[in-house]
């Protein structure tokens, strides 16, 4: 570490030169936000800051980590507001600039050397806006694509007794699994015995996709229902051949017309006057 | 140790579940069952486990022996009522109880044997 | 009846198998699993409380919560017993082996049905199983 004499100095400065620094910080945090946060706002949050980084850095450990804390809240805010990672950190690394301008009106030589130390506490402030902001805006992704999955994965009506689940989109196994468990749930609410899975709409089936849909169709069977899977396409054929998964005796249908006919037919209910027949 | 009562309704032995499953009470129920069919002469049996909320291994595997047993006497069993969780937790498990016939609740059990809902008369087998 | 989680209950009778699965049930639970993890997790605890009565002669069971990847909430179970072991923990891990009364699927099918699975046995002393699950 630091030996305690730069900190204390830097401490001190920062005390008896709260005003004015810290009008500079927010002047400069201001340009770099852009005019979307008040400056009021600015300054209320930064004040707090300022005291935080006043204490943590005379060594107050208590300080330190509700300072990381504020910090974190900080960055978390303007993540989901839409603002820049660089907007954010920049808005903190903008203190060393604020501290640096002012003692150089000093021309403390002493002073100038504590502050390489105390830029290097800012700068690993400022990294871990940086970090937080990258968690939000992950959560933020992980969030609206759950909202997507629950969006994508229709169990729909097709007969009375006949449920159809039309995917579209990519299949991975999470969503997979979920459809597994919306068709099944609806197959008792509903008291169908019948399920439609089509999947001309997916674009691709690998191993664990295809292991999830066998999966669902033996889970209906122990349940007393029956899913048929249908829109096969070539592609997806061929890959499921060639990564040797075994379909078994598992109904599959070329088309979703096919699948429906399969299953008004073994539910007992017959199609007449159709143009073939 | 709790027992599981058989009813008899026509000639199908309904056991409906609502207890907790122990071993004991499972095996016990095999026994019980054999014990009905030859008394009864009962042609299905229809165990509903809409209430049962964990099948495990020993369970699945006894429901399968009651199955393969009961039609050496001439009598066929449907396992009806399944939650999905315990579906899905079976196949899991690696388990698909075959040879037990599943219907998805008590009437439709029912329909499988033959037998429609009490006092109704059997449909016939063939539509055309 | 119920005993806090992470306290240690007996697995010494038939009844105590059951009694297992309500604890983990209850456990699973207040995690915040889903109904058909809290399903898979009871499942694979009835399945190893069993062999610990039938093959263990006996032993413990605690269920405590724990926090898995990515700091996921979720129950960890630990059944532990002074039993003879295995003695080829590989081959009772292999499916449908089968120690000799039909229980073949209870160790490899309770590693299917959970996130986390450790098994260590020694020969003449018993044998511990740790299980968990983590809310997805």
């Amino acid at each position: 570490m630091t030996d305690g004499a730069a900190e204390t100095r830097i401490t001190d400065l920062l005390r008896s030169w709260r005003e004015p620094v810290l009008d500079r910080w927010v002047e400069l945090a201001f340009d770099a936000v852009g005019g979307r946060v008040t400056e009021r706002e600015l300054r209320t949050e930064l004040s707090e800051l300022y005291e935080l980084v006043e204490r943590a850095f005379g060594d107050d450990g208590a300080a330190m980590g509700e300072l990381r804390a504020t910090l974190a809240e900080l960055s978390r805010g303007r993540a989901r507001n839409g603002f820049s990672p660089s907007e954010t950190a920049v808005g903190v690394f903008a203190l060393k600039q604020a501290l640096y301008e002012r003692i150089r009106t000093t021309r403390d030589q002493r002073a100038y050397n504590d502050l390489i130390d105390f830029t290097s506490f800012v700068d690993e402030l400022g990294l871990a806006t940086f970090e937080t902001y990258a968690a939000t805006r992950e959560q933020v992704i992980a969030d609206q694509s759950e909202q997507l999955l629950e969006l994508s994965t229709p169990v729909v009506k097709l007969w009375d007794g006949i449920l159809g689940v039309p995917l579209v989109g990519t299949l991975d196994s999470a969503r997979t699994q979920v459809v597994m468990e919306t068709l099944l749930e609806a197959l008792v609410d509903t008291g169908s015995r019948f399920a439609v899975i089509d999947i001309t709409g997916v674009a691709a089936v690998d191993t664990e996709v295809a292991q999830h849909l066998m999966k669902t169709v033996m889970a209906a069977r122990l349940m007393g229902t029956q899913c048929v899977i249908s829109g096969i396409r070539p592609q997806i054929a061929q890959t499921i051949v060639t990564l040797g998964i075994e379909f078994g005796d598992i109904a599959t249908k070329a088309t979703l017309a096919d699948a429906l006919k399969y299953a008004l037919d073994r539910s007992g209910v017959r199609v007449t006057g159709g143009p073939e027949d | 140790m709790e027992r599981v009562p058989i009813l008899k309704i026509g000639d199908v032995l309904l056991v409906s579940i609502q207890v907790d499953l122990q071993d004991q009470t499972v095996l016990a129920l095999q026994e019980d069952l054999a014990d009905r069919i030859v008394r009864t002469g009962a042609h299905g049996v229809i165990i509903d486990i809409t209430a049962v909320d964990i099948v495990d291994s020993f369970i699945g595997r006894t429901f399968a022996t009651i199955a393969s047993m009961s039609r050496l006497m001439d009598s066929e069993t449907v396992v009806v009522g399944m939650r999905p969780a315990v579906a899905i937790t079976l196949v899991e498990l690696g388990l698909s109880l075959g040879g037990v016939r599943t219907a998805l609740d008590l009437e439709e059990g029912m329909r499988l044997l033959g037998a429609g809902a009490p006092g109704a008369r059997a449909p016939a087998a063939d539509h055309s | 009846m119920t005993a806090p989680p992470g306290d240690e209950v007996p697995i010494a009778s038939n009844d105590d198998v059951v009694r297992v699965r309500q604890l983990v049930r209850t456990a699973a639970a207040a995690a915040g699993l889903s109904l058909v993890d809290q399903t898979k997790l009871v499942t694979a605890a009835s399945e190893l409380a069993r062999n610990t009565y039938a093959h263990g002669g006996g032993g413990t069971m605690r269920v405590e919560r724990a926090t898995g990847e990515e700091g996921r909430p979720g129950v960890r179970i630990v059944f532990a017993d002074a039993g003879p072991g295995i003695a080829d923990v590989e081959q009772a891990l292999s499916e449908g082996w089968s120690s000799g009364t039909g229980l073949g699927l209870g160790l490899s099918g309770a590693r299917r049905l959970s996130d986390e699975f450790d098994l260590r046995s020694e020969a003449g002393k018993g044998t511990t199983v740790t299980v968990a699950k983590w809310a997805r």
